[in-house]
Parts: structure tokens; C-alpha cells; sequence
């Protein structure tokens, strides 16, 4: 017994350290979304190919599918987009959300390189992006087609990320619904 | 000349004031809960900095929100929700008290409760030997004190 609590400060720390040192293993940067398993919020924003085109939440429905938030001041988003551009060949619909962006220079960049996007969502002022909990684009979603968000990943996506948000898309396609986290 | 000089002089600052603080609210209450408001919701992006710390573009976004709410005559609680339905309970400074937190808002107290217990456990232990030490010394019996001697000086023989 006395030989146990002689060890006892020690057990104490190394449990303490464990702890710390799975903390450190964590990012910080990574915030819960607050909005998963919500339908996407309401909106009513113009297209970003044409001014004139209402979108609302209705027209991110009918299929599971990505959606981007992406801006041209956004140097990860460049990174970013030869991946959506290989995800969209993939066959996956991925839908774009521009975000405190300026229209012409948003049309150029995709027609520089490509548009991977089935539909743009022109969001000027950021205010979808508020209802979206967007702090830092880029950010990607994955809505099924009933248009709830399952998933939300923030930063670049790279083939890693994609596989993982490819496995979300395919169980939502095809098999039953089983609750992503 | 000297009087125009002057007065230029004394509204000057006031409207260099004024343009920093581009929030005008209707009443001083209402500037009070803005501060308060803004102080205790953190910003997402730049993590230890509250909304009114920080110059992120962000921050900036949900400060003019919180300043909208504020002129719609939202209540405070009102405004915390809209930003928890959005961002999460991370932008609370003050995180509520559920089953997830609770080890943050009592961890403390068990801590402390833990501590001195230990406290008293070591002291009384620490009591109890002084005690034994002054039995030695000054409660020694008759007998006790011939044998103590006899050891003494057998001890002083063997030198």
C-alpha cells in the first residue's frame, strides 16, 4: 500500500501527459459544425453566371452532392480546384458558393481554370455564408439530396479528403442511411 | 481669428472620434450591451481573440451582425442563439452548463476538494508523529529512564 501511493504522483502524471499529449494530436482550427445533420439554410441569391437567375435552397436539391464555398481572394481555393475539376470528371455533382467575392473576377478565374461547378450560388455579401457558420473559406459540405448537410470539411480538399467525402456521397447514394458523424 | 482657431481646435479630436466608432446606437444601454455582447462571443477564425479583438473580416461580418440584432431589438439571449445555431457553442466564451461541460465547471471544485483532503490527511499524519516525539522525550517512565541510562553508559565504556 505505501509502495503504491509512493508511485501514485507518478501514475498521475503519466495519465496527465497522456491526456496533454493527445490534445496536441488535435487541431484546434477544426470546429464542429453546428449545422450537421440541419437542412441547408434558406436562401435567396443570384447565380453567379447570371445576375439575373434567382437560386434558393431548393435548386441545391435532387442529389447528394458537395458544396464549396470558394472565392478568388482565397489562395487555397486555388489549390483546391484541380481537385474539384477531377471530382466533377469523377461524375459528382459539386455545387459552388462564391463568397464575398467579386462577380467578374469569380466568372474569369473559372473560365481560366474550368468550372468544375454544376451551379454557382453568387453570395456578395456573405450573408448564406453567415447562415453556413463559414469562417474561413474554403469550406465543403456534403448535402444528401433532400438537401441536409452530413458533412462539413474545412480547407483544402486534397484525393485524401476526397476519398473520405466520396465514401459519405456513395452511402448516401446507394446504401441505407447510416448516420455520418 | 484666435476664437475660430480655438474652437476648430476643441472639435477636431471629436470628430476623429467619431469616425473609429462607426456604431451609433440609440441610447447608451444598448452600447453597453454591444460591448458586453461582443466581449464574451469569441471569433471563430482567430480562435483566442473575442469579436471585439478582432480585425479579421470575419469578426468584422458578426459584430455588424450583432449591431443589426441589436437596432431589431433582439435580446441578448436571442443573439447568442443565432450564433450558436451557426458557429457552434465555440464562440462562447462562457460555455453553458450541460453533460459535456460539466468537468469544465466542477472539475475545478472536485480538484480543490481532492487537495484538501490530501491537506488534511498529510497534516494529521504530521500531528500525530509530533505527538510520538513529544512522548518520548518527556513521558518517559521510571523504569525507562534506568535502562536509557544503563545504555548510555555501556556505550561510553565501549569508546
Amino acid at each position: 500500500m505505501r509502495r503504491f501511493i509512493l508511485f501514485l504522483p507518478l501514475i498521475i502524471a503519466i495519465g496527465i501527459g497522456g491526456f496533454l499529449w493527445k490534445g496536441l494530436q488535435l487541431d484546434p482550427t477544426e470546429l464542429p459544425s453546428a449545422l450537421l445533420n440541419k437542412p441547408f439554410p434558406a436562401f435567396e441569391l443570384p447565380a453567379l453566371a447570371d445576375s439575373e437567375l434567382l437560386l434558393t435552397e431548393n435548386d441545391l436539391k435532387g442529389e447528394a452532392a458537395l458544396v464549396n464555398v470558394w472565392a478568388t481572394w482565397c489562395p487555397s481555393c486555388k489549390q483546391e480546384h484541380a481537385q474539384l475539376n477531377r471530382i466533377k470528371a469523377e461524375g459528382y455533382k459539386v455545387i459552388g458558393i462564391n463568397y464575398k467575392d467579386e462577380r467578374q473576377k469569380a466568372n474569369i478565374w473559372l473560365k481560366k481554370y474550368l468550372d468544375p461547378y454544376a451551379v454557382n450560388v453568387y453570395d456578395d455579401k456573405g450573408t448564406l455564408g453567415l447562415d453556413l457558420g463559414v469562417y474561413g473559406a474554403p469550406e465543403t459540405y456534403v448535402i444528401d439530396k433532400n438537401g441536409v448537410i452530413q458533412y462539413k470539411h474545412v480547407g483544402v480538399v486534397d484525393e485524401a479528403v476526397w476519398q473520405k467525402l466520396k465514401a459519405i456521397i456513395d452511402q448516401l447514394k446507394n446504401g441505407p442511411k447510416v448516420a455520418t458523424q | 481669428m484666435r476664437f475660430i482657431l480655438t474652437l476648430i481646435l476643441f472639435v477636431l479630436p471629436i470628430s476623429a472620434f467619431a469616425a473609429i466608432d462607426t456604431y451609433e446606437f440609440k441610447d447608451e444601454a444598448t452600447r453597453e450591451r454591444f460591448k458586453e455582447l461582443t466581449f464574451e462571443l469569441r471569433c471563430p477564425k482567430c480562435q483566442n481573440q473575442n469579436l471585439q479583438d478582432s480585425n479579421s473580416p470575419i469578426a468584422e461580418d458578426l459584430r455588424n451582425e450583432v449591431y443589426k440584432m441589436l437596432q431589431d431589438e433582439s435580446s441578448n439571449d436571442e443573439i447568442m442563439d443565432f450564433m450558436v445555431a451557426r458557429y457552434g457553442e465555440f464562440v462562447l466564451y462562457k460555455p453553458p452548463v450541460n453533460e459535456t461541460t460539466y468537468i469544465l465547471w466542477y472539475g475545478p471544485f472536485g480538484l480543490a476538494f481532492i487537495g484538501l483532503i490530501v491537506l488534511l490527511v498529510v497534516s494529521k499524519k504530521r500531528k500525530r508523529n509530533d505527538v510520538s516525539e513529544v512522548d518520548l522525550e518527556t513521558h518517559l517512565s521510571n523504569d525507562e529512564t534506568a535502562r536509557l541510562d544503563d545504555i548510555l553508559k555501556k556505550g561510553e565504556r565501549n569508546d
